[in-house]
C-alpha cells in the first residue's frame, strides 16, 4: 500500500475484516503528511476518509488520535458529520484538518460550496471505507459522482477503496476509478435538434475530443485501479445445527432450535447472534429470555430501538460485559465489538457474501479461525444453509448485478455543482462520465437531466422564466439566486428513509412519554387499539397513533398478538438458489443433509418429480374445494410475488378464476376455482408478461408512488427542508402522490416518471431478475399434475394458514391439526 | 336548526337538505342545487404548481390547472348548470391569473359560455380574477343560502363555504383511509377543497370545532360515489 502511495496510483484494498485495512488505508497518507516540507500558507485537506456511518467516521477519529499523539505527530484529524456542532464546522472551513473524516453526503454539501475548488485544492488522498457496501446503490452513484468533482479540483489525488472480500473486484473498480474520456456515445446525427430548452447550444463533445491530442498532464495519468489483495485470514469453521435430529417443515424462526441455540450461547465467551428481520430479532430475543436461568447478559440491537439504547448495547459489548447480543444488518458492518468468538445466524442467510460479513464480526485475529453456526428454520433453508456453508468454504460468493447511475441522483449533483460555481455543459457532462456508474451516460440522457433541474423538464414550457440554474451571457450555467441555493443545501443527500414514527410510552392523556425506539409507520397501520406486540424485548399494548407518534403502554400479556413476519427481508442471492437447485438435483449430495431432509427429498422423488438443474418444476393438485399450482423457482420473495401478482392477473383473464395466492423465497403457490392442469404453461409464462402487463399493474401500484416520491426528493422536486418556514398549526398534507397523479396523466415520459419505474422494478419487484428467469426456463418447464399434495408444496401451503392468524391461540390449534393432515397426505 | 337526513342518488351523490334548500353531494367535490341549475365548487388554487415555481423556484408539474379544468367540465357536461359559484381561492395567488398558460386561460373563459359565473374572493385571490368573465363578490345570496370563501364562527344557519379543505380519516377494522369530505350538521356545509393540488384538513381539527354545535356528518369522496361517516368512525391523522 505504501509502494502505490507512493507512485500515486489507484488502489482497492481487498481484505477479510481484521486484517488492518483501515490503517493500512491511512498510512501512506500519514507518511506523507510527516515528511512534507513547512510551509507559509495553511495547506488545504490532505486525506479526506468517507465511511457509510457516522458513527464509523467518528470511531476512526478516535483511532487514529492514539498513533498520532503516541508518535507526536504534526498531524490533525477531525471528523464531520450530521451530528458535528456548528463552530467546529466553522472552524473546520477556515482551518481545513489534515485529515477530514466525514461521509458521503456531508460531501456531497462540500461539494456544493463556493468555495469547494479552492479547499480541496491540496487534497492527495481519498480513502472510502466500506466499499463493497457503498457502491451498488444511489448513494454509491452519488459519491462517485462526488469524487469525479474532487479530481477535478485536485488531479492528482489519488483514490483508495477498503473493502471486504466481493466475487468480483472489477465491479467495485469500476465504481471507484476514474473514466478516461471517451467520446460519447453518440449516434450519426443522433442529438435532438430544438427538442431541448437549453439555450445555449454545446458544440458536441465527441467532435471536440477526437480531433484534439490527448489533454496533457494529469489526464496522461493511468486511472485504472489496481487491485491490492490482504492476506486471507484462516477458514472459517461453519456448522449447520440440526437440532434435535429434526428439521421444521415450515417456519421463518428457528422456535424450534432455541434451547440448543441457549446452550451454545452459555459455553462461548460472546456470541452475535444475526436473524434477518427485526421481528425475528424481537422473537428470538423473547425466546432466549424465557430461557435464560442463568440470567446471561443477553441484549438486542436493530435499526428500530432508540440511538441511545442501541448505544448502551454497543459501549457495554466494548467492554466485554455482554454474552450474546441478537442482532440485525445493523451489525453488519463496521467497529470492531471486543471478544467475538461465535457467530450464529437463525434462519437462512439468503446469501453468501452477506454471510461471510457476518462470520468477519467474530475473531478480529487473523491467525484464528471465525466460528459459525448457521440454524435453518425450514427444510428449504436446510438446503440453502448447505449451500451457503459450502459456498464460504469454497470461496464462492454472491455476484451484483452492474449498475447504471440513477437520473434523480444525476439531477441533485447537477444542482450542487451549480451551487458552487458556474459550469459549462460540455464540461460538465465530460466530467460526469469520469465516475464509473455515468460512463456511459448519453448526451440526451443529461440533457433532460439538465432541463429537469432548470425548469422542471416538463412538456408545457410554462417555467422558463423561473429556472433554477441559467445560462449566462459567457454560456456558462449558475444558480438563480441566493435563495435557490439555501434551499439546495438544506436538501442533499440520498437516503429516503420509510416514514417511522416515534414509539412511546403513554395513553391518550398522557403524551409525550419515553421514547422506546421508531418504527414503520405501516406496522401500526395493521393494529387497533388493545393489540399487544413485542418490541425493544418487551411485550407493549398499542393505543394510539397521533400525528408521527405511536403511544403504547406495558402489557403484562405473555402472549402478545405477534404481527406476520412477513419472511425474510433480503431476497435469495442468484448463487445461492443454482446452488440449491444443484444440491436437490444429484443424490450424492444428500448424504450431507439430516436424515428427514434425506426421506423428504426422496418422497418428493417418488410422488412428484426431481427437476433437474436448470428445469423449473411446476405442480398442479386439488385440495379441498381449491385447485392449486406450485412452482419452485429458488428467485427470492421478491421476484417471486412480482411472478405471482402478474400471473394471477393472466389466470385471470384465462378464465380459471385464481382466489389468492402466497410467495416465498422458494417457491410460489396460487389456488383458483378451476383446475389449472390443462393450461398452456408455456403461454403461462410467456416474457411478455414483463411488457404491458407489469406497465399497467405498476402504474396502479403503491409501489410507483413510494419510488415516485423518493425520486421526487432526491432530484430536488420535493423539498423536505424550506429554509425560514415553519409549519403553521393546521396541518395540511400536500402529498406526492397528488403530484404523482397529476403527473402520470399528462406527461407519462417525464424524466422522474421514468426514474420511479426504474427504481420499482429494480428494487422492489426484482424484476431484472424474474426477466433472467422467465427467459432460462423458457421450454423447460416439467409438469408435475398430482392428484394430491407433494411433499415439496407442503412447506408453501403451510404458509397459507400462518399469513393470517399468527399467534392466536386457536388459529395455531387449527394450523396445527392442518399441518399433521398435510404431511400424512404427502408422505404416506 | 334543521335536522339531518340524506340518501344516495343514482349518480352516487348524497341528496340532502341544507337549511330547507335541496341539495346533492357529488362524488368530485361540487355541491348541486338543482332545484336553482347551480354549481358551486370550492378552493380551486388555479396554477398552485406554478406558484412553487415563481416563489422558491420549486418546479411542480405545471398541469394542475387542467387537471382541475378536466374535472370541472366533466361536471359541466353531466349537470348543465346556468349558475357557477366558485367559493374563493381559485387562483392560489393573486398573480396566478397572469401565469396561466393561454390554452388553460382559453378554457377558464369558456366555462362562461351559455350560464353566469360567480366568483367568490378568498383569502389567497382577495380581488378575484381581473380579466375572466363573471362577477366578482365578497358573497352570495342563492336559493337562500349564504356563499362564501371562509366559514364564519358559531351558528351561522344557510352558510355554505370553503377555505379548509376538510379531510376524513376513516377507518374500519384494521384499514384506514384518508378522504376528502364535505362537512355538514344540516344547517351549514362546508366543501371540500377540489383543485388538483390542493391537501387536506383532518376534520378532527380545532379549526373545525368553532363551527359545530353538536357533532356533524362527514360526507367523504369515494371512487364514484359519496360515503356518508358518523363521527365515531373518524380518526386523526
Amino acid at each position: 500500500m505504501i509502494e502505490k502511495g507512493r507512485q500515486g496510483r489507484d488502489v482497492l484494498l481487498i481484505a477479510p475484516t481484521g486484517g488492518g485495512k483501515t490503517l493500512a488505508g491511512f498510512l501512506p497518507s500519514l507518511i506523507e503528511l510527516t515528511e512534507r516540507a513547512p510551509r507559509n500558507t495553511p495547506a488545504g485537506v490532505h486525506t479526506l476518509y468517507i465511511s457509510p456511518l457516522k458513527a464509523l467516521a467518528v470511531d476512526i477519529e478516535r483511532n487514529l488520535a492514539t498513533p498520532i499523539r503516541e508518535m507526536g505527530l504534526k498531524i490533525t484529524a477531525e471528523s464531520r458529520t450530521g451530528d458535528t456542532g456548528e463552530s467546529r464546522k466553522a472552524r473546520q472551513r477556515l482551518k481545513p484538518p489534515d485529515i477530514l473524516l466525514t461521509t458521503p453526503e456531508q460531501l456531497a454539501l462540500f461539494c456544493a460550496w463556493e468555495g469547494a475548488r479552492n479547499y480541496f485544492a491540496d487534497l492527495s488522498c481519498v480513502i472510502i471505507d466500506v466499499a463493497h457496501a457503498m457502491w451498488p446503490n444511489k448513494r454509491g452513484d452519488l459519491l462517485a459522482l462526488d469524487l469525479a468533482r474532487l479530481q477535478r479540483f485536485a488531479p492528482k489525488m489519488r483514490r483508495v477503496g477498503l473493502s471486504a472480500t466481493v466475487n468480483d473486484p472489477d465491479l467495485v473498480r469500476r465504481w471507484l476509478g476514474f473514466h478516461r474520456e471517451t467520446p460519447p456515445p453518440v449516434g450519426e446525427g443522433t442529438r435532438s435538434v430544438g427538442g431541448g430548452s437549453l439555450t445555449t447550444q454545446p458544440t458536441p463533445p465527441s467532435v471536440d475530443l477526437q480531433s484534439t491530442p490527448p489533454p496533457q498532464g494529469e489526464d496522461l495519468m493511468d486511472h485504472t485501479v489496481d487491485l491490492v489483495l490482504g492476506a486471507g485470514g484462516a477458514q472459517p469453521i461453519v456448522e449447520v445445527l440440526i437440532s434435535g435430529g429434526k428439521v421444521p417443515w415450515a417456519g421463518h424462526t428457528a422456535e424450534h432450535a432455541m434451547a440448543e441455540v441457549y446452550q451454545i450461547i452459555k459455553s462461548s465467551k460472546t456470541a452475535l447472534v444475526f436473524v434477518n428481520t427485526r421481528f425475528q430479532a424481537e422473537f428470538a430475543f423473547q425466546e432466549l429470555w424465557k430461557l435464560n436461568d442463568d440470567g446471561l447478559a443477553i441484549a438486542l440491537h436493530h435499526g428500530s430501538l432508540a440511538a441511545e439504547q442501541r448505544r448502551k448495547v454497543e459501549a457495554a459489548m466494548a467492554r466485554g460485559e455482554i454474552r450474546a447480543v441478537v442482532c440485525t444488518s445493523t451489525l453488519d458492518m463496521g467497529i470492531d465489538w471486543g471478544d467475538v468468538d461465535l457467530v450464529i445466524q437463525l434462519a437462512a442467510p439468503k446469501g453468501a457474501s452477506r454471510m461471510v460479513q457476518r462470520i468477519g464480526r467474530a475473531n478480529h485475529r487473523l491467525d484464528e479461525p471465525s466460528r459459525a453456526l448457521l440454524v435453518p428454520a425450514s427444510r428449504f433453508e436446510m438446503l440453502e444453509c448447505r449451500a451457503a456453508a459450502d459456498a464460504i468454504l469454497g470461496g464462492h460468493l454472491d455476484g451484483e448485478p452492474a449498475r447504471t447511475g440513477a437520473l434523480d441522483v444525476l439531477a441533485q449533483h447537477v444542482m450542487g455543482c451549480a451551487c458552487s460555481e458556474p459550469f459549462a455543459l460540455t464540461a460538465l457532462y465530460d466530467e460526469i462520465r469520469t465516475a464509473g456508474p455515468y460512463a456511459d451516460l448519453e448526451w440526451e440522457d443529461f440533457e433532460t437531466v439538465v432541463d429537469f433541474v432548470s425548469t422542471g423538464g416538463y412538456a408545457l414550457k410554462s417555467y422558463d422564466k423561473f429556472r433554477r440554474i441559467v445560462p449566462g451571457p459567457d454560456g456558462l450555467w449558475r444558480a438563480r439566486n441566493a435563495q435557490t441555493i439555501q434551499r439546495h443545501r438544506m436538501n442533499v443527500g440520498t437516503i429516503v428513509t420509510a416514514a417511522v414514527v416515534n414509539v412511546r410510552v403513554g395513553g391518550k392523556r398522557s403524551m409525550g412519554g419515553r421514547k422506546v425506539g421508531e418504527a414503520e409507520e405501516g406496522f401500526f397501520e395493521q393494529m387497533k387499539p388493545g393489540d399487544t406486540f413485542v418490541f425493544a424485548g418487551q411485550v407493549w399494548r398499542f393505543n394510539s397513533l397521533v400525528g408521527t407518534d405511536a403511544f403504547v403502554s406495558p402489557a403484562a400479556d405473555k402472549d402478545p398478538m405477534m404481527p406476520a413476519w412477513g419472511g425474510s427481508k433480503f431476497p435469495l442471492s442468484t448463487y445461492l438458489a443454482s446452488r440449491v437447485r444443484a444440491m436437490m438435483h444429484d443424490e450424492r449430495e444428500w448424504a450431507a443433509l439430516p436424515a428427514d431432509v434425506q426421506e423428504w427429498l426422496g418422497y418428493q422423488k417418488l410422488r412428484s418429480i426431481m427437476p433437474g438443474e436448470d428445469e423449473l418444476l411446476l405442480e398442479t393438485f386439488p385440495r379441498g374445494k381449491r385447485f392449486h399450482l406450485v412452482f419452485y423457482s429458488f428467485e427470492g420473495r421478491l421476484a417471486h410475488t412480482t411472478l405471482a401478482m402478474l400471473l394471477t392477473r393472466r389466470l385471470d383473464r384465462m378464465g380459471v378464476g385464481p382466489l389468492g395466492f402466497v410467495a416465498n423465497d422458494y417457491a410460489v403457490n396460487i389456488w383458483s376455482l378451476k383446475s389449472m392442469e390443462e393450461l398452456d404453461l408455456d403461454e403461462l409464462f410467456a416474457q411478455d408478461m414483463l411488457g404491458d402487463d407489469l406497465e399497467a399493474w405498476l402504474n396502479e401500484s403503491f409501489l410507483m408512488k413510494r419510488a415516485f416520491k423518493a425520486c421526487a426528493l432526491i432530484s430536488g422536486l420535493i423539498e423536505r427542508r424550506h429554509p425560514g418556514e415553519e409549519k403553521s398549526g393546521r396541518q395540511v398534507t400536500f402529498s406526492t402522490d397528488l403530484i404523482y397523479d397529476v403527473l402520470r396523466r399528462h406527461q407519462p415520459d417525464h424524466l422522474l416518471l421514468r426514474c420511479a419505474r426504474a427504481d420499482a422494478a429494480a428494487g422492489s419487484l426484482d424484476v431484472g431478475r424474474l426477466g433472467d428467469m422467465l427467459e432460462r426456463i423458457q421450454g423447460k418447464i416439467r409438469h408435475a399434475a398430482l392428484d394430491r399434495v407433494s411433499p415439496f408444496a407442503v412447506p408453501i401451503m403451510l404458509e397459507i394458514g400462518r399469513e393470517r392468524a399468527p399467534g392466536d391461540a386457536a388459529g395455531e390449534m387449527i394450523l396445527a391439526e392442518a399441518e399433521e393432515d398435510l404431511i400424512a397426505e404427502a408422505m404416506s | 336548526m334543521s335536522t339531518l337526513s340524506f340518501n344516495i342518488s343514482d349518480c352516487g351523490g348524497l341528496k340532502i337538505e341544507i337549511f330547507g334548500t335541496r341539495a346533492t353531494l357529488r362524488h368530485s367535490g361540487a355541491l348541486w342545487l338543482e332545484g336553482h341549475r347551480t354549481l358551486v365548487v370550492a378552493d380551486l388554487h388555479f396554477e398552485k404548481g406554478s406558484s412553487y415555481a415563481a416563489r422558491f423556484g420549486q418546479m411542480l408539474p405545471p398541469y394542475d390547472t387542467r387537471e382541475t379544468l378536466d374535472r370541472l367540465e366533466r361536471e359541466l357536461a353531466a349537470l348543465s348548470p346556468a349558475t357557477l359559484v366558485f367559493l374563493g381561492d381559485s387562483f392560489h395567488d393573486g398573480a396566478g391569473e397572469e401565469r396561466l398558460p393561454p390554452e388553460d386561460r382559453t378554457r377558464i373563459a369558456a366555462l362562461a359560455l351559455g350560464r353566469e359565473l360567480v366568483w367568490a374572493v378568498g383569502n389567497h385571490d382577495e380581488d378575484g380574477p381581473r380579466t375572466l368573465p363573471g362577477a366578482v363578490v365578497d358573497e352570495a345570496v342563492i336559493a337562500g343560502l349564504t356563499f362564501r370563501h371562509e366559514p364564519l364562527h358559531g351558528d351561522q344557519p344557510g352558510e355554505v363555504a370553503g377555505h379548509l379543505h376538510p379531510a376524513a380519516r376513516v377507518t374500519s377494522g384494521r384499514a384506514s383511509v384518508r378522504r376528502r369530505c364535505f362537512v355538514t350538521d344540516g344547517a351549514r356545509l362546508v366543501l371540500p377543497a377540489f383543485g388538483a393540488f390542493t391537501g387536506g384538513l383532518n376534520i378532527l381539527d380545532a379549526a373545525f370545532a368553532p363551527l359545530f354545535g353538536t357533532p356533524p356528518l362527514a360526507a367523504a369522496l369515494g371512487r364514484g360515489r359519496v360515503h356518508a361517516v358518523g363521527w365515531k368512525s373518524l380518526r386523526p391523522d
